[in-house]
């Protein structure tokens, strides 16, 4: 029985090491010596770690105005996303109204659509508006949030109608229940909704490459993408950049992991 | 008496139309939202895929035509389009069953009950799906480096000469596919995970000693009992498969030998490189109707042999 627990355990250890062991690779070639990984064998760990690279990354390639975009982009995503798909999913779980089951049943529906079907006609209709080349442009797609509203209108269905009928007695206004009942039970599903969303704006590729012509709006992931088509003898660099761009949600998801697994449950089993 | 319940009623009148008129207010801006920038692009799609919007168009609207079916026409007749079909056909057809397998295999490996430290390795492993696909994809790609790439070193161990993993037409594909296995595995991992939790243990013990092999129990105990979650990973990922775009744009730019093209960065260039807007609008709908079809032809299936 024990040998058993040991091999099964051994085995899960093996996995997972191959599975991280590209992460790892990536951070300890960032701390290399320019042209230290491109040897035969490929070295491990670097022999004397240098911070030259993040210097260079920050300094001559001013990462550090791509990193701000990323932030302040997925930032705005998130409350933006939060603000509209909250109450939305709220109404759609609690309050009567004419039409809301037939509309809920159209979103159902509309799950099944990707998003980049409509991609190109996005992409002109907000050339219309003006909002090309602008941050405005890149948030747009996070309004839209579909799976959102599912998220919170499945939770919200676990509030006992009792209790907000005893505050429409007690006289409160249809938004103060929102804010002073509701919204404080669902503070787990908020905290799962924000890190979604912050994590999808923050590795999303295709639609701000789209969007984003001016290099002084590049989010992480566009400007490595165009920096990895030039540069690519320079591992170090490069891996530099790659560490840059997805430890800060790494971190994010390690700090948070509980809210977003349950949360990725929720979604996908019982949505 | 009837004054008073007359009153009640009124309030509670009033009090529904309060909440109708909140459920309005509160979904409104959402569905705003989502008719705005969803639903009317995904519709303009479809106008858009009959019309010649390319580069003139985009300058003066009044070069616009409408051509009806031409665009079809055209990609039907279009080498590179056949192409882009087969590529993301090979990654869907071969894709699939490989990564729905691997997620299999490590949700049965992280749920067996001898297994230690439960937790750890189940974050370890789902780690990947929460990294920026760009960023992995460029470190990806010096794992696959010929000369200097890990995965070479670590096959040469065991004989195997160097492969040119993202110079081959023939290795590339493979390549872009261990790649998006080591990607999303984790993610429908945790999804078989929870469906795996919910098999009882005391069936999988009786038929192990009633000297069924691992194997059998595999096939007549777990997967039967995990028959809806299967299918809908399988759905899952076959969508995933359709949309690969970043993988292809980072590591091959769509080569060697256009062996790497999908439909989506098919579209991307039809419309963002070379403008044409009219015939990207036709792909994106083609591609719409693939993932539609493949997963009516995945229900069907579920549906005949009772997993649903």
């Amino acid at each position: 029985m024990s040998l058993r627990r040991w091999s099964v355990t051994l085995l899960a250890a093996l996995v997972a090491l191959v599975t991280i062991a590209p992460l790892i690779w990536m951070v300890s070639v960032s701390f290399m010596a320019r042209g230290e990984a491109a040897q035969f064998p490929p070295p491990l760990w670097p022999e004397s770690p240098t911070l030259e690279n993040y210097r260079l990354l920050f300094g001559t390639f001013g990462v550090g105005r791509f990193l701000l975009n990323s932030i302040l982009i997925s930032t705005l995503a998130t409350g933006l996303a939060l603000l509209f798909t909250i109450p939305a999913g709220y109404a759609f779980a609690k309050l009567r109204f004419k039409g809301r089951d037939a509309v809920f049943r159209l979103l159902v529906a509309a799950l099944v659509v990707p998003g980049q079907i409509g991609m190109l006609p996005l992409f002109l209709e907000l050339k219309a508006m003006g909002l090309v080349n602008s941050y405005a442009g890149a948030l747009v797609p996070w309004l839209a949030g579909i799976f959102g509203i599912f998220l919170v209108r499945q939770y919200c269905l676990s509030i006992p109608d009792e209790m907000l009928e005893a505050a429409r007695i007690d006289g409160a206004s249809e938004g103060q229940i929102l804010r002073r009942i509701v919204l404080p039970i669902l503070t787990p599903i908020i905290v799962t909704l924000a890190l979604f969303v912050f994590l999808g704006s923050w590795n999303d590729f295709m639609w701000p490459l789209i969007v984003l012509a001016d290099q002084d709006l590049y989010t992480l992931p566009v400007a490595l993408a165009a920096n990895s088509r030039q540069n690519v003898q320079d591992y170090e660099i490069m891996m530099a950049g790659a560490v840059v761009t997805t430890l800060p949600v790494l971190i994010l998801f390690l700090a948070l992991q509980r809210h977003y697994l349950s949360g990725l449950l929720t979604g996908s089993v019982k949505g | 008496m009837s004054a008073q319940r007359r009153t009640v009623q009124n309030a509670s009148a009033v009090g529904r139309a309060g909440e109708a008129r909140a459920g309005w207010a509160m979904s409104s801006p959402a569905l705003a939202a989502i008719l705005l920038f969803f639903v009317l692009p995904a519709i303009a799609s479809l106008f858009l895929s009959f019309t010649d919007f390319d580069i003139y168009a985009l300058a003066d609207i009044g070069n616009l035509r409408f051509v009806g079916l031409a665009n079809y026409e055209r990609l039907l007749e279009n080498p590179l389009f056949w192409k882009a079909m087969t590529n993301t056909l090979l990654f869907v057809g071969i894709g699939t069953p490989f990564i729905v397998a691997l997620s299999l295999f490590t949700a049965m490996l992280v749920n067996s009950r001898w297994l230690k430290w439960r937790p750890v390795w189940r974050v370890a492993l789902f780690a990947p799906y929460v990294t920026t696909l760009v960023a992995t994809a460029v470190v990806w790609r010096y794992l696959l480096h010929t000369r200097y790439g890990l995965l070479n070193y670590l096959l040469s161990f065991f004989g195997v000469p160097p492969v040119d993993w993202l110079g081959s037409p023939t290795a590339s594909l493979p390549a872009i596919l261990i790649f998006v296995g080591w990607k999303t595995f984790g993610y429908n991992m945790i999804i078989f995970l929870a469906a795996l939790q919910t098999v009882p243990r005391e069936l999988d013990e009786a038929a192990r000693i009633d000297g069924a092999s691992w194997f059998a129990r595999l096939r007549h105990v777990t997967l039967p009992a995990i028959g809806p979650t299967l299918l809908l990973v399988s759905v899952l990922t076959v969508a995933g498969m359709f949309q690969l775009f970043a993988e292809p744009y980072v590591m091959t730019q769509g080569g060697p030998a256009q062996s790497t093209v999908t439909i989506l960065y098919f579209m991307y260039e039809e419309g963002f490189k070379w403008w044409n807007l009219g015939s990207g609008a036709a792909v994106a709908f083609l591609l719409f109707l693939c993932i539609l079809g493949v997963t009516l032809v995945q229900l069907r299936l579920a549906k005949r042999s009772g997993a649903i």
